[in-house]
């Protein structure tokens, strides 16, 4: 990458909208997934009876099971919610950014 | 002075045991005593011996396959960077589902119920940070290893020794796991082959795939053997539903009605009969979402894709794949409970205790497959979880050698102008040296708990590999005096903890209550890490510091950008 092309890159403002709208993206998902799993864990921890607690009256499922599958399916999901906006807001902005650097 | 004493006794006394252990080794195995073989010898299971031969040759095939197209060290290293991300989703979902997590969460469903669950929850959550986080700017900043990507910017020499040396600790052990495993499994699966030769044919294959095929043959073994353990995985949770009318309400409480604790698998967030520690189930859940996060071999897997958007579509797929995978396992757990304990062809004595199986904890979900499909499906099963095995390690070689030729040989002796030709073949004598040192620890370890395993390595890779690797790619101010100062607090600190932490100190060495209460050291050590890279670095006034934080803003182009990243190779 020559140093002209990098300084059109720092210069054009769509590049800091970038880096911004990203990161803060990708370190807000980070943070949700944290603070599910951490507070799924806190529970473990020092609510257990609200998690060992059966999910209907007649049901030996505990509510924590439910729980454990909502995380496990709530990464998945989120990974592909990042994955779609990565697609559709990110690449053609990245796209642009790099076509106007070379011009 | 008594410190240092403690300390010296610790170094002789682990290097005692594993000098015994490694005599041991060497010991000719036909001269182990007769009496080990049962009476009756079990019949030979050709189910699996012939499922086993079809997977080696299929594989070995791809190898030669894969041998003809390796070529530069791009293609031994990342596979020429042509995985797509399916491909590569499939790849990353074969590193990193291993025997011991398809066993050993099965198992741990079996003997526990709901808390299988709980623990397999800590081992997907890092997944998304990876691809929030790392995935993308790995791809757009590193070339084959992730010390690449943290000496980006900062001075070669100390970060990439500092980076290569984590990385081998995280995958010796991880490999001395591996192979223990591997060793046992086979043992018995089939008990006719004995403990040491197990472990040698895993040698010899994952040599030949690794030094023939590279990457290629890697990404390909790691391929085919997640799409056999999901679909054999997929084959059993569905023999189980179709057992239990496709009703988890019935599932659960058949489970429940069986199992000699009741309702208490329902009921119980830790191990049955351990006592709840909230700040160990907190240091835990870090270890496993950064460790996750800082595995070298799973780190090196996104620098075979095509570009940043593989590798992003890759983790998604990976995540997905592991998500689905620790599922079934849930299920399988449950199922064995049903179909496996009380019946008297696989338990020891049902009259006892109705849980306890022959062959050993490790063995519902290989009983399970036999209560489901025969000995057809048993052998079947039997074949993944080798071929499983054979995967993870085929990765594990890979980056091992890869820290050692690339980061050391090519990057530190050679300052960056090694011959291609020859820093690959330095990476192939690495592969054949590993491969060796894996048997040879394998065999060394066979009579020891090797339950720490799992801490040490994730630990190293949650306190190192990850806050260091972040720290480089979003923080400016990142010095090499801070990543290498707080990267070897990462490591030592790890050990040291660990050592002295309850498992080793108490448990391996016998040497009475742990000096440090805990068996996960990350929740101290990783921030201490970036208090040291932090504190190191802002009190670095150097020149080439100041170098280092303007080299920040191409670095952070490229990252986000990708423009000037390695490009996938044509051919």
């Amino acid at each position: 990458m020559s140093v002209i092309i990098a300084s059109k890159i720092q210069s054009n403002p769509k590049y800091h909208e970038l880096v911004k709208r990203r990161n803060t993206i990708g370190w807000s998902l980070s943070a949700v997934v944290c603070v599910m799993y951490f507070g799924f864990t806190l529970m473990i921890a020092y609510t257990p009876d609200i998690l060992t607690a059966p999910i209907a009256a007649d049901s030996v499922i505990p509510v924590g099971m439910i729980m454990g599958f909502g995380i496990i399916v709530a990464s998945c999901l989120l990974t592909g919610v990042y994955v779609y906006m990565a697609n559709k807001t990110f690449d053609p902005i990245i796209a642009d950014i790099v076509q106007e650097a070379s011009k | 002075m008594r410190i240092f004493k403690t300390v010296s006794r610790t170094v002789l006394g682990l290097a005692a045991l594993f000098a015994s252990n490694l005599s041991y080794a060497f010991d000719v195995p036909a001269a182990a005593p007769a009496a080990a073989v049962p009476a009756a010898a079990p019949p030979l299971n050709w189910h699996a011996i012939i499922m086993f031969l079809i997977f080696v040759s299929i594989t070995l095939g791809i190898t030669y396959w894969a041998a003809t197209r390796t070529k530069t060290a791009a293609d031994f290293y990342a596979a020429g960077r042509g995985v797509t991300g399916f491909q590569n989703g499939m790849a990353i979902a074969g590193d990193y589902m291993s025997a011991a997590s398809f066993l050993g969460i099965a198992a741990l469903v079996y003997f526990n119920g709901f808390y299988g669950l709980i623990f397999s929850v800590g081992w997907l959550v890092g997944w998304p940070i990876i691809l929030f986080l790392v995935a993308e700017r790995l791809r757009n900043l590193g070339k084959y290893t992730y010390a690449d990507v943290v000496s980006f910017r900062l001075q070669q020499g100390p970060i990439r020794i500092m980076a290569a040396i984590s990385s081998l600790i995280v995958v010796i052990w991880y490999l001395i796991g591996q192979a223990v495993g591997a060793g046992q499994l086979l043992h018995t699966l089939v008990p006719q082959m004995s403990y040491r030769m197990s472990i040698v044919i895993v040698g010899v294959l994952i040599i030949l795939y690794v030094t023939l095929g590279g990457m290629k043959a890697t990404t390909w073994v790691q391929i085919i053997k997640a799409g056999l353990l999901l679909g054999g995985a997929t084959c059993m949770a569905f023999g189980v539903m179709l057992h239990e009318g496709f009703s988890f309400a019935k599932l659960f409480s058949d489970a429940v009605a069986l199992h000699p604790k009741g309702i208490k698998i329902m009921q119980s967030v830790v191990p049955i009969g351990a006592k709840a520690n909230p700040i160990e189930s907190i240091s835990l859940g870090l270890t496993l979402m950064f460790g996750t996060a800082g595995l070298p071999h799973i780190l090196m897997r996104f620098f075979t894709v095509t570009d940043s958007k593989a590798a992003r579509k890759s983790v998604l797929y990976g995540t997905c794949f592991i998500g689905y995978f620790y599922i079934l396992t849930f299920i399988i757990g449950f199922g064995a409970i049903i179909l496996v304990a009380n019946n008297p062809e696989y338990v020891v004595n049902v009259t006892k205790n109705i849980l306890d199986l022959k062959g050993g904890g490790s063995m519902p979900a290989i009983y399970l497959s036999h209560a489901i499909g025969g000995n057809f499906f048993l052998g079947f099963i039997a074949a993944v979880a080798f071929a499983t095995i054979l995967a993870v390690v085929s990765g594990l070689t890979l980056a091992g050698a890869s820290a050692l030729s690339h980061d050391i040989y090519a990057s530190v002796i050679k300052k960056g102008k090694a011959d291609e030709k020859k820093e690959v073949w330095v990476s192939k004598m690495c592969v054949i040296g590993l491969g060796i040192l894996a048997v040879l620890l394998g065999i060394a370890f066979e009579k020891q708990n090797v339950a720490y395993i799992v801490a040490l390595t994730f630990s190293i890779a949650a306190c190192t590999n990850f806050p260091i690797m972040v720290l480089s790619v979003f923080w400016k101010g990142l010095t090499t005096r801070g990543a290498v100062l707080g990267g070897y607090t990462g490591i030592f600190g790890s050990i040291i903890l660990l050592i002295i932490g309850p498992t080793v100190w108490t448990k391996v060495l016998g040497n009475g209550p742990a000096l440090f209460p805990y068996d996960f050291p990350t929740f101290v050590v990783l921030p201490v890490v970036l208090i040291v890279a932090y504190v190191a670095s802002i009190t670095d006034g150097s020149e080439s510091a100041k170098k280092e934080r303007a080299a920040f803003e191409a670095q952070m182009i490229r990252a986000e950008t990708g423009l000037g990243a390695e490009v996938a190779a044509s051919h």
